[in-house]
């Protein structure tokens, strides 16, 4: 895995102690739970969980897109020295879509039906910076050539793009200032396996000529499996279990990871039962006591109650589970 | 032709002939036509759990309207036990037909009206499919139901709103009404692409389950092929509204003959296998049919197109016993692998 995290580079960013609230008048329901984080310069870290762990929640804190009722309660965003999370508008203006910029799950909902995809270029590559009309023109043909869509389509509106292309589209948008950080929502969801599976290996492929960092959000862990250098679980909130892919996927250490690895039906190999996780997520307003995977967990134990676990680090790989918890030193500093 | 390529001994329960459907597009001068589904044989047998898979838009959808009668078909035929389910006109006709084969929605939270108890919808449907039954008996019914698909405590779950029950819980109702009116068909379309993956085996078991308990055929429905493989005796993959290659399970997915699956094939992820990241070309996507011509509707994407492909339409035709490949590659390649060995 030639990914670069030991190289000693400091980290382009550091989620430190991060939590979110959605604040409602019975009572404030914490979607992010405490979560520390780092990404390293041209890395890809892949997180996954199921729809309401917070997986979403984190990208928009992240990208300090939250709007009310949501609201981060405390914590840290440094992206490139600076805490996001204490800048203002204003300062945050020149450095979103620059810097970093988000793609968004459906590009059918996010891009302007009214407008022509250069249209929607020039108002991105206006609202933050000034450029000459012809230099828009170049800017926007090149990264449309960037994920393969002939520079024609420059003239065409969403609804001439096929889904596959909308989302290419959406992607070209999000590098139209070559950005050092890329974060995506899940934007393969829409698309069938066979697009899908060629717009991976188009992210995976720019990344490594451009070398902008990824965060991609997912809920299908099979599909990250070859493309990302880390992953990270959430559960209920919180970080289950993050650590390098290929160890993840080989040893998951977090009896949900190995839950969720185990939902897959496979399509070569033996054709063997699939149990699946039984129970459902739990209800973040009433979260259960200790650990909360235990009332789904096949190997719980009587502590798994009482106590809540920390993260603990095993052999590079940080875990939220007791199972682990004589393993040397925490990693978490909660 | 069709009659070669159904070589059942027994007579299937629902047998499809040239089925058809086309839709009209544009206003009313428009001379677009959308072909939404073109020719399609499908057989299901007794006790047979089928899965149809395509991308969206292959037209699977439209082929469980025409099964459900939700639609009329354009041209073409639909057999249940051997009789034209078009000859069917009185309203206890159409009401039995309707009662043997039931539909479960890919969509948990809009197929349940939100202002009843989920009770509401099992007892509507004993009340109308099964009349024998009084008030304690339908209860006792959809309670023997519930418990059947895993919602216990079945008495408490009845009462619940829809809202109070999570994704899969409401898709365990959707088999519930279902399999409540004794059906013995299920045309399930897409039940588990809304759910998370942690449940989603468990419907694809519960399907299973439901097919050994209930002795029930299944026509399921999916985009995603290792799920159909998990749950199948036969896979019927379509493309662009034409069924291109069908057979068992096993041996479509161990040696798949259409150039279609085996693309749909190599474009599934599997987190078991080892890493092999092909930055491969991107393939296109599939067309929407709109007045084609004569021709195989993959030529575009295909790899091992020729000449003939954009001339004749490729008809389905059996390369072994019960694996049926619309390509006219892959039935050179079988007649001269036939003629080979001399």
């Amino acid at each position: 895995m030639a990914s670069p995290l030991s190289n000693g580079r400091s980290p382009l960013l550091e989620v430190g102690d991060l939590s979110v609230d959605y604040v409602t008048e019975a009572a404030d329901v914490r979607a992010v739970d405490h979560v520390d984080l780092e990404v390293q310069p041209g890395e890809f870290l892949a997180i996954v969980g199921e729809s309401g762990c917070g997986k979403s929640t984190l990208l928009f804190a992240i990208a300090q897109l939250l709007s009310p009722p949501a609201e981060i309660a405390g914590g840290t965003v440094v992206f490139k020295g600076r805490d996001m999370v204490k800048l203002t508008e204003d300062e945050l203006r020149h450095i979103r879509w620059r810097d970093y910029s988000v793609v968004m799950q459906s590009a059918m909902n996010a891009l302007n039906p009214m407008k022509s995809i250069e249209g929607q270029f020039r108002d991105t590559l206006e609202a933050h910076d000034s450029m000459s009309r012809k230099a828009i023109r170049d800017r926007s043909a090149e990264v449309l050539h960037l994920v393969g869509i002939d520079a024609v389509h420059l003239k065409s509106y969403p609804h001439q793009l096929s889904g596959g292309m909308r989302q290419r589209a959406m992607i070209a948008m999000a590098l139209l200032f070559t950005p050092e950080l890329v974060i995506m929502d899940e934007p393969t969801s829409a698309l069938d396996v066979v697009a899908q599976r060629s717009l991976m290996s188009q992210i995976k492929d720019l990344q490594r000529r451009l070398g902008f960092a990824v965060i991609f959000v997912t809920h299908d862990m099979s599909l990250v499996r070859h493309y990302s250098d880390r992953l990270m679980v959430m559960y209920a909130g919180q970080v289950a279990e993050l650590g390098a892919t290929g160890s993840i996927f080989e040893n998951p250490l977090h009896p949900y990871s190995k839950g969720l690895l185990d939902a897959f039906p496979s399509i070569r190999g033996p054709r063997r039962p699939l149990t699946g996780i039984p129970g459902s997520p739990p209800d973040l307003s009433r979260p259960p006591s200790g650990c909360r995977f235990q009332p789904r967990c096949p190997v719980a134990m009587a502590q798994c109650v009482a106590t809540a676990p920390d993260l603990y680090e095993v052999g590079g790989t940080r875990v939220r589970c007791l199972l682990h918890a004589d393993a040397p030193k925490d990693a978490a500093a909660v | 032709m069709t009659e070669a390529t159904t070589p059942v001994a027994s007579e299937p329960l629902l047998q499809t002939v040239g089925l058809t459907r086309h839709f009209k597009l544009g206003g009313l001068f428009s001379s677009q036509i959308l072909h939404a589904v073109d020719d399609v044989d499908l057989t299901i047998g007794e006790h047979e759990l089928v899965s149809l898979v395509g991308e969206s838009g292959s037209g699977k959808s439209t082929i469980a309207r025409l099964l459900a009668m939700l639609y009329r078909p354009t041209k073409g035929e639909i057999r249940y036990r051997g009789r034209s389910v078009h000859s069917l006109h009185s309203r206890k006709d159409l009401l039995n037909y309707r009662s043997q084969v039931q539909m479960v929605f890919q969509d948990p939270y809009s197929s349940m009206n939100p202002v009843f108890r989920v009770s509401h919808g099992i007892m509507r449907n004993l009340k109308l499919h099964r009349p024998e039954l009084n008030a304690a008996q339908r209860r006792a019914e959809a309670e023997r139901v519930f418990t059947l698909v895993g919602l216990t405590p079945a008495a408490e779950m009845l009462r619940k709103f829809p809202y109070e029950m999570s994704g899969g819980q409401r898709q365990r109702v959707g088999f519930a009404q279902a399999v409540a009116v004794r059906p013995k068909l299920i045309l399930a379309d897409e039940p588990v692409s809304m759910l998370d993956v942690s449940i989603r085996a468990g419907i694809l078991n519960l399907m299973t389950d439901l097919r050994e308990r209930e002795g029930v055929s299944i026509l399921y429905i999916t985009h995603d092929i290792a799920s159909a493989r998990y749950v199948a005796d036969r896979i019927v993959v379509m493309y662009a509204g034409h069924i291109v290659e069908a057979g068992p399970t096993e041996t479509v997915l161990a040696d798949p003959k259409h150039p279609y699956t085996q693309l749909l094939l190599s474009a599934v992820p599997d987190p078991r296998e080892p890493v092999t990241v092909s930055t491969s070309p991107a393939v296109g996507e599939p067309p929407k049919v709109v007045n084609p011509v004569e021709g195989c509707r993959f030529r575009e994407r295909c790899p091992l197109a020729i000449e003939i492909c954009g001339r004749v339409t490729p008809r389905p035709t059996v390369l072994a016993p019960g694996h049926t490949a619309a390509c006219h590659v892959a039935t050179a390649n079988a007649g001269l692998t036939a003629a080979a060995p001399s």
